[in-house]
């Protein structure tokens, strides 16, 4: 069985997240010094060979991404950090950007260095009006340290859109106007913040960077399953023991996660489902909880890693009263750009609705599956390309849960 | 007390800046008053349109006026499974008001949001940013009592 392991959150409650000589000591900015001491072309390399993939949800090779925005020409590049989680039920960026903001600074500064960016955001979600503060601090910190020489990093905060968290609304938003994504391509790499060249990772990705520079490549790709290495924070909600948060390597099973780290379910329950990935994820039935966590394995049982949140159900829960919720959800966080979704969230939640109040028919069921399947390859974003994953997977799993509900 | 005319001054180098500058006109007067924007539309140099269109589309901002303490109550999926609903109705009945609405002293604002990113302690509420965790209907009368 796969331990525990902590690679993003190793400084976790060792150090003091406010103190600069605390990451240092721990070997804190050592990766930066190296990275810059690299040919560029050379250090872009071996965080592709590392096989790090993006852990925001999308799983590109984070690699790859910098080698497109490297090779660009262009008088300005910049690199944006997507602090932007609002994936309910995922804390992670939080717990990282809390306890060990440097390493979220030492990450971007070598993704800087790689890509030849001399300007730097943070988004941060607006809901985390204290992290503006500690990232703030940090970054005074690194710059009186001369560790920021030639790389201006800003925070810039949310005003409340989970669709911010797609990428190219959260350029928009940096922009200062409304928070919609833009039609791709061209995507970040080539066209991004104000028109140019941009580099958008998540804080997780980020935090793996100096541990990849520091220990290499190829101790990095031999963590987890190889087609996705490294580890995976995931964060525990719901119907479960220990309500917490994990850094496993990515070959951990979903029994693991729930059994092992969670402890199972509280008051001698017994499970019913788990979503993972965030409110976007598919729900899981019993039967396919011996899949590892990584990315592809995921895909393959039509699930996502997604942000690593785990959401579980006991017996006792209504699928399609949770489900509901979840359909709520997406037509207030919808942006309203393209019509499929703007639409699409708010039938689905009327339809949901009116299969929770128990006068939903048959042909209600089917003609959610059929919206949900034109969603989610005729949405412009992954927001409303994910949305209908909660209620497809659960018509799929939790079928009965749906007919108890008939007229 | 600064005017919203400083406060979106200090941001007008920013470069994307209004975004900023309407947190930080919250900040002041808990909403964005209609000179704000006109304000802010013309500091930025884009339509009055373009700035309404920001302040409405961030459900963080208010264009209509609302209590000085804003209570944000979690309803995504984990929160609304930890007995969300309960910690509403406790809220509401304890203020007075329903869901949306303010106190009539102007102390409370009483929203919905979406998850606030605590959920090691489900029921999440948040009082101008701060949250709380473990909500029970019986810790409402205290956690207001802190803001009376």
């Amino acid at each position: 069985m796969a331990e525990e392991m902590r690679i993003v959150l190793r400084n976790y409650g060792k150090i003091d997240p406010l103190k600069i000589e605390d990451y240092i000591a721990q070997g804190g900015y050592k990766a930066l010094e190296k990275a810059r001491s690299m040919d560029r072309e050379a250090l872009i390399e071996e965080v592709k060979k590392s096989k790090l993939r993006g852990r925001g949800g999308a799983g590109f090779n984070c690699g790859q991404k910098w080698s497109f925005a490297y090779q660009a020409q262009a008088d300005q590049k910049y690199v944006v950090c997507n602090a932007d989680e609002g994936e309910p039920g995922t804390y992670k960026d939080r717990l990282i950007m809390e306890n060990d903001p440097h390493t979220l600074i030492e990450g971007m500064a070598i993704c800087a260095y790689a890509i030849g960016a001399t300007k730097g955001y943070i988004y941060c979600r607006g809901e985390y009006p204290h992290l503006v503060d500690v990232l703030n601090t940090a970054i005074k910190q690194a710059k009186e340290k001369g560790f920021l020489d030639g790389f201006d990093l800003q925070v810039r905060s949310g005003a409340g859109a989970y669709v911010c968290g797609e990428e190219t609304a959260l350029i928009e938003s940096i922009e200062g106007h409304r928070g919609e994504p833009r039609f791709k391509p061209p995507y970040p790499p080539s066209e991004g913040l104000w028109g140019k060249p941009t580099i958008v990772n998540n804080v997780e990705t980020f935090a793996n960077i100096p541990v990849i520079v520091e220990k290499g490549a190829d101790w990095y790709a031999s963590i987890g399953v190889p087609s996705y290495p490294g580890t995976k924070v995931f964060t525990l909600t719901g119907d479960i023991n220990n309500k917490t948060f994990f850094e496993v390597p990515t070959n951990t099973t979903i029994r693991e996660l729930i059994y092992k780290y969670g402890g199972g379910i509280p008051g001698g329950k017994k499970f019913k489902a788990v979503q993972i990935g965030g409110t976007s994820g598919a729900f899981i039935p019993e039967e396919l909880l011996d899949t590892p966590v990584a990315f592809d394995n995921m895909a393959a049982i039509g699930a996502t890693l997604g942000s690593g949140a785990v959401f579980v159900l006991d017996e006792t829960r209504n699928i399609v009263d949770v489900v509901t919720r979840i359909a709520k959800f997406f037509e207030h966080e919808s942006c309203g750009k393209c019509a499929p979704c703007r639409e699409g969230t708010a039938r689905m939640h009327e339809i949901m609705s009116k299969l929770n109040s128990g006068k939903g028919s048959a042909k209600d069921i089917e003609t959610l599956s059929r919206l949900g399947r034109v969603m989610s390859y005729s949405c412009l974003c992954g927001l409303g390309q994910a949305a209908p994953a909660p209620v497809l997977t659960t018509i799929q799993h939790f079928k009965a849960d749906y007919n108890a509900k008939l007229v | 007390m600064k005017g919203y005319k400083e406060i979106i001054a200090s941001y007008a180098d920013v470069p994307g800046g209004i975004i900023e500058a309407y947190h930080a006109v919250q900040k002041e007067l808990s909403y964005l008053p209609e000179e704000a924007i006109f304000e802010a539309a013309k500091v930025f140099n884009i339509p009055v349109s373009e700035a309404y269109g920001v302040a409405t589309f961030y459900s963080m901002f208010s264009v209509k006026p609302r209590g000085k303490n804003v209570i944000r109550i979690c309803e995504s999926a984990p929160c609304h499974v930890a007995g969300a609903a309960e910690v509403v109705a406790a809220l509401e009945r304890e203020l007075g008001i329903c869901m949306g609405e303010s106190t009539p002293d102007g102390l409370f604002a009483l929203e919905f949001t979406e998850c606030v990113g605590q959920c090691q302690a489900t029921p999440v509420i948040t009082i101008n940013g701060k949250p709380y965790l473990n909500v029970s209907p019986a810790k409402v009368p205290k956690i207001l009592a802190e803001y009376k």
